[in-house]
């Protein structure tokens, strides 16, 4: 698959992803991440009431985001940062660039960041000849197949260490062809070694932010690799580009949703590095950039925070509801054809590209439950996965067989005596039919359950029935 | 109207608000003027000598070494031990921190440089503002006392944490770091070695950053 896949052909990319061998491999990554998360969440007993008070900071934080933003402005611009805004993200890859080319910047270092994937900032700089490198391992081995992340955490989830050897046999030539890339510690060993050259050769370091700071006006990077902290302080300016709703109060909200965070995403009780930083180097700091950028980005944030789809804002990228999702674990993050995969990915990419081009992904759920079960910040996913559905068929974007097989559905539906009338009789003769072999390897208009399997025949009753029965004889 | 302020007005007008309500912001400035905390975990709460086998089971949990020195004094030896112990050069970077640049490091064989690293070195030291029981994590600032690069480039990294500052929990570093003059650029809070489990699930230790991450604990004297 290609970064080519888009979400407005879901379809096709589900069908290609089904074929792809090496996805099988994702399930033991998924179902270990689940485990470890679990592991975590039971080793600290305030963790249920820490995703209630991390969810009731992100919610205040929200319903008060123009006072937060001003005041962590006011704060960042006394520490000596500018901050910079950017309605979409256009506007956001012109700054950056700008800023890059004022100091004559021919190379930039970057730490993972979702933000400066959804903007396309890597394709903006290189655009304007300046060669962007991205420096958290998984990201870089993407970069180099010029792919798109798969997971939030985890951007190379969908790749194996055969792909990785490839991928550095063919960008790094300047190495000897014998060398022995089959283990994963050599792999990581010839990253460090490539990646700590361009460190510190880079003119300009781009990193995101997990959250930004109010109360002080730092930007907090949260990473495991410490790429994103030599990204912050080698090079000679570092720029950090967050949309608007990373904005929290104070530090000790912050330590409130770090609580949940890398356990809800890796299932550690922290990340390795969490830094809170703000503004250029003081007098006397013998390290750490000259200057300090923050560029808040909107792209569609202001509009989501006065529609049904606020509570996403809520989001702090942990993975745990891709994780748990059992269509995620099937396709993979690359079919869903944009940036955000998953739960996540299908509430949030229709709220940002439209729902015309994003809305299909919100059908590629059983709305099961477990990623809302899963979300630290309590982000009820399924609703909001419905709202979408809702949406895309009052826009009449939903395939014409689809509607009208749920009008026809709604029609009996909203006809109890009927509906129970016609699904009793259908019951009874699809048990009657498939009495003998006690299941169907075809049934007309079900080709799409019985192409792969057989759908077991009825046993005589429909589950109406059989409820009513039951409950006449519990209390 | 620029790309700012079209920004809060389309904020303001998703929200429905115009900025001004007064309710709106007390409620604000209160927060940020009180920095209320939620909930804190048991964890880390307790008594000194409780606190600390939290840290060091926590950080080890991490896959960071930690030991105990009784007195300042037994530092050099205690590193010249580790380094030795686990066949790395008998070198040493440190920062301008009084409490380590005073002690006679060469006199423990260790080769001593000082200031910020430039990627070319082994080891470095780095004294912590603080230690957070809760996760065993570490935390650092900014600053000539202890170059942040120290703690990021070297393979090798060794913390000295004073029992004195020891906390339980983030909230008890980040109060600390209110009262700090001047107030630094940065703070790291620093949680085990860097790692990477981006091939595989694999988890390897020393990705970018060091690959060991050593504390040594010296008593409250």
């Amino acid at each position: 698959m290609t970064a080519a896949a888009t979400p407005s052909r879901f379809r096709e990319n589900i069908a290609a992803a089904l074929g792809d061998e090496r996805l099988r491999g994702l399930s033991p990554h998924v179902q270990s991440l689940i485990a470890a998360r679990a592991e975590a969440a039971a080793r600290l007993p305030e963790f249920e009431a820490l995703r209630d008070s991390a969810r009731a900071i992100k919610d205040h934080a929200l319903a008060h985001l123009d006072l937060y933003l001003e005041a962590f402005e006011r704060k960042a611009t006394e520490a000596g940062g500018q901050v910079h805004y950017a309605r979409d993200a256009a506007e956001a890859t012109a700054t950056i660039v700008d800023l890059c080319k004022a100091h004559g910047a021919k190379t930039v270092v970057k730490g993972k960041s979702m933000v400066s994937e959804e903007i396309g900032l890597n394709a903006a700089l290189d655009r304007a000849g300046i060669a962007a490198v991205e420096t958290d391992l998984g990201e870089y081995v993407v970069q180099l197949r010029e792919e798109r992340p798969s997971h939030i955490i985890a951007p190379a989830i969908h790749l194996t260490r055969k792909d990785y050897e490839a991928a550095f046999r063919r960008a790094h030539r300047d190495l000897p062809a014998d060398r022995d890339l089959s283990q994963p510690e050599r792999l990581l060993a010839e990253a460090r070694a490539i990646l700590r050259a361009k460190f510190l050769a880079a003119d300009v370091g781009i990193t995101g932010a997990n959250f930004l700071v109010a109360e002080t006006g730092a930007a907090i990077v949260v990473t495991n690799e410490g790429n994103g902290d030599l990204c912050q302080v080698l090079p000679k300016v570092h720029i950090v580009v967050a949309s608007i709703e990373k904005v929290v109060p104070t530090l000790n909200d912050v330590a409130q949703i770090l609580r949940v965070l890398a356990r809800s995403a890796t299932g550690q009780g922290m990340a390795v590095y969490t830094t809170a930083a703000v503004g250029p180097r003081r007098p006397g700091d013998p390290d750490g950039p000259e200057e300090w950028h923050v560029v808040l980005v909107d792209n569609g944030r202001s509009a989501m925070l006065g529609g049904p789809f606020r509570d996403m804002l809520r989001c702090i990228r942990c993975g745990a509801c891709m994780n748990h999702c059992p269509v995620y674990e099937t396709i993979g993050g690359l079919a869903y054809g944009w940036i955000y995969a998953g739960p996540m990915g299908a509430v949030l990419t229709p709220s940002l590209i439209g729902v015309a081009e994003g809305g299909a992904l919100a059908t590629a759920s059983t709305l099961c439950g477990r990623c809302e079960a899963a979300c630290p910040m309590r982000i009820p996913l399924p609703a909001l996965l419905r709202q979408w559905r809702e949406r895309a068929f009052a826009r009449a974007l939903t395939p014409a067989g689809e509607r009208f097989a749920l009008g026809l559905w709604a029609f009996f539906a909203k006809r109890p005596a009927l509906y129970r009338l016609t699904t009793g009789l259908a019951t009874r003769a699809l048990a009657l039919v498939g009495r003998a072999r006690g299941r169907f390897s075809w049934l007309p208009f079900a080709s799409g359950w019985t192409r792969s399997r057989d759908l077991a025949a009825p046993q005589g009753a429909t589950f109406q029935s059989r409820w009513r029965a039951k409950s006449g004889r519990v209390k | 109207m620029n790309a700012r302020d079209e920004i809060f007005a389309a904020v303001r007008r998703s929200l429905g608000v115009t900025g001004n309500e007064a309710p709106r912001r007390a409620a604000v400035e209160a927060r940020l003027a009180a920095t209320p905390t939620g909930i804190i975990p048991r964890r880390g709460r307790g008594e000194a000598a409780e606190r600390l086998a939290t840290f060091k089971a926590e950080a080890a949990r991490a896959e960071a070494s930690v030991v105990e020195a009784a007195a300042l004094a037994d530092l050099p030896a205690e590193v010249a031990r580790f380094l030795a112990e686990n066949h790395l050069p008998a070198t040493l970077r440190v920062g301008d921190d009084a409490r380590l640049a005073a002690l006679p490091w060469e006199a423990a064989g260790l080769e001593i440089s000082r200031g910020p690293s430039d990627g070319d070195d082994a080891n470095a030291a780095s004294a912590a503002f603080a230690g957070v029981a809760e996760s065993g994590t570490l935390a650092l600032v900014s600053g000539a006392d202890n170059p942040t690069t120290l703690a990021f480039l070297p393979e090798t990294h060794i913390v000295v944490l004073f029992a004195a500052d020891l906390v339980g929990d983030y909230e008890s570093a980040f109060a600390r770091l209110r009262a700090a003059r001047p107030s630094p650029r940065a703070l790291n809070f620093i949680t085990g070695p860097s790692r990477s489990a981006d091939i595989e699930e694999t988890l390897l230790i020393g990705a970018h950053g060091p690959r060991r991450l050593h504390v040594i604990v010296v008593a409250a004297s």
